[in-house]
């Protein structure tokens, strides 16, 4: 039942975390907080040669400069790869996450409402429903003595049926879609031929739902998408799939894997989730400290001209990772940043992204990690993982989570 | 006391308006703003606090 194959990669395994990072080397994720602590104390901005020079910057304050530089720094490519995408600044290709001011900002606008707090509320509802039938599903499976996996049971399932919705496309290519995510951010280090044909694959989907929804046009985002305007005109046909490509591929696996963490932490510490069962007033904060420890992204950049970048000497169209979650467990910004703390009161964290380019899908993600921790732990309050820490199987590339997370559930 | 939102810095992250809905509202395209007047009555002090603490853009301040 193995979902994942890790990637073929062209580099080889890593020698050494400093000089020789690959954030898609299965050990990367999986030992990601002690590697970001021992880089951390060595060098605030770490380099490696794969992708064409990629640099790692690992403090609080190295990446909120970044994250707020929008003149050395572009965003036209923001998935390091061994393909380096072509769609120039400042529109790039799947804006506005791959745009530069001053377009970005107008871009931005245009998906700003339907995704504005009071908007996405109104989906509270639906997300409670599905995550029952996903747990009325779980529970059938350990009535027939089948184990359960609460990354393939229940949290990849979340974000794509809701996303899914928002967009209209089809409930039933699910599969699909999570095919898309892994090739865009998990096989990042393959044969570039490969990673091109993967895109085509996409666009040719893409494409086609669009031509569907001009035969057919409907109340959802992508029909919202071919009519609105920006400077008097409708968007052509390749920013709405660039557009829809955004919202499909950073609102699947992203929310998928906070939830999953999020879980992992609770099935690993008995005491936390105990509290929280018994105390759901907390559950405020303990999500947003999950979101803090076990933020799932990492953003990247390119550089946009040679610069001196604290002492590194960057030369434009290297990468630059982007880790949010780094810079969230960064001693420096955090009090006892190692430390998980469910009751945590001021919590400044940058899971969402700094500046200009904050997360668009926030309020839905926090609703959907929100509601699915809820139901969970009011359907199971107790549960543990079904095996050891080695057998939870985590995503390589940017974005960090559980992919397989075997649980049992404990039954007084 | 009274509470203040850099419209410049704010970036939509909502964190104000769910820890203190009775001092932050938001626009449609989710960015913060103060209600009224930016008043806060002594009893919302401390969760005027809160919301400075946790702006990820260190965007609200609170002032005498």
């Amino acid at each position: 039942m193995t979902v994942y194959e890790p990637p073929v990669s062209i580099y080889g395994p890593v020698t050494d975390w400093a000089t020789d990072f690959d954030h898609a080397d299965p050990a990367y994720n999986r030992n990601a907080h002690a590697i970001w602590s021992e880089l951390r104390e060595a060098c605030p901005v770490a380099h490696s040669d794969r992708y064409g020079g990629t640099w790692l910057p690992v403090t609080h304050e190295t990446v909120r400069e970044i994250a707020y530089d929008t003149e050395n720094f572009t965003s036209r490519a923001v998935v390091v790869s061994t393909v380096v995408p072509d769609d120039p600044a400042p529109i790039g290709g799947a804006p506005p996450i791959t745009s530069d001011p001053p377009f970005h900002h107008d871009a931005r606008r245009l998906l700003l409402p339907p995704f504005s707090p009071k908007k996405i509320a109104e989906w509270e509802g639906e997300v409670r429903i599905l995550c029952h039938s996903l747990l009325d599903a779980m529970e059938a499976k350990i009535a027939a003595g089948e184990p359960v996996d609460a990354a393939l049971d229940y949290a990849q399932h979340i974000p794509v049926n809701v996303i899914s919705r928002m967009l209209g496309f089809p409930l039933e290519d699910d599969d699909i879609f999570r095919g898309f995510v892994h090739d865009i951010l998990e096989s990042i280090n393959g044969e570039p031929e490969e990673r091109i044909r993967s895109f085509e694959r996409i666009d040719a989907y893409l494409l086609a739902q669009i031509e569907d929804h001009r035969a057919n046009p409907r109340d959802d985002l992508t029909s919202y998408l071919m009519d609105v305007e920006m400077y008097g005109e409708k968007l052509p046909d390749n920013m709405v799939g660039g557009v829809i490509l955004l919202l499909l591929v950073a609102g699947i696996d992203t929310t998928w894997s906070a939830i999953g963490s999020s879980i992992w932490h609770l099935a690993t510490h008995d005491e936390d989730r105990r509290r929280l069962v018994a105390d759901p007033s907390l559950m405020t904060t303990a999500i947003e400290e999950f979101l803090r420890a076990y933020a799932p992204v990492t953003m990247a950049r390119l550089v946009a001209k040679d610069h001196d970048f604290h002492g590194c000497p960057m030369k434009k169209d290297e990468w630059v990772l982007l880790p949010f979650p780094a810079a969230n467990l960064d001693p420096a910004e955090f009090a006892d940043a190692d430390k998980v703390l469910i009751d945590r009161q001021e919590n400044r964290h940058a899971a969402f992204g700094l500046g200009i380019h904050r997360c668009l899908g926030s309020n839905l993600a926090r609703l959907e990690l929100r509601v699915a921790v809820e139901e969970f732990i009011a359907r199971f309050p107790e549960f543990v993982l079904d095996g050891t820490v080695d057998d939870v199987v985590w995503s390589v590339g940017q974005i960090r989570g559980p992919r397989e997370l075997p649980i049992r559930v404990i039954r007084s | 006391m009274r509470i203040h939102v850099d419209a410049e810095k704010c970036q939509g992250h909502n964190r104000c308006y769910a820890l203190a809905p009775e001092l932050f509202d938001v626009d449609d395209f989710g960015n913060a703003v103060v209600i009224g007047d930016g008043n806060v009555s002594p009893d919302l002090v401390e969760r005027a606090k809160l919301a400075v603490a946790n702006c990820p853009e260190f965007a609200i301040t609170l002032s005498e």
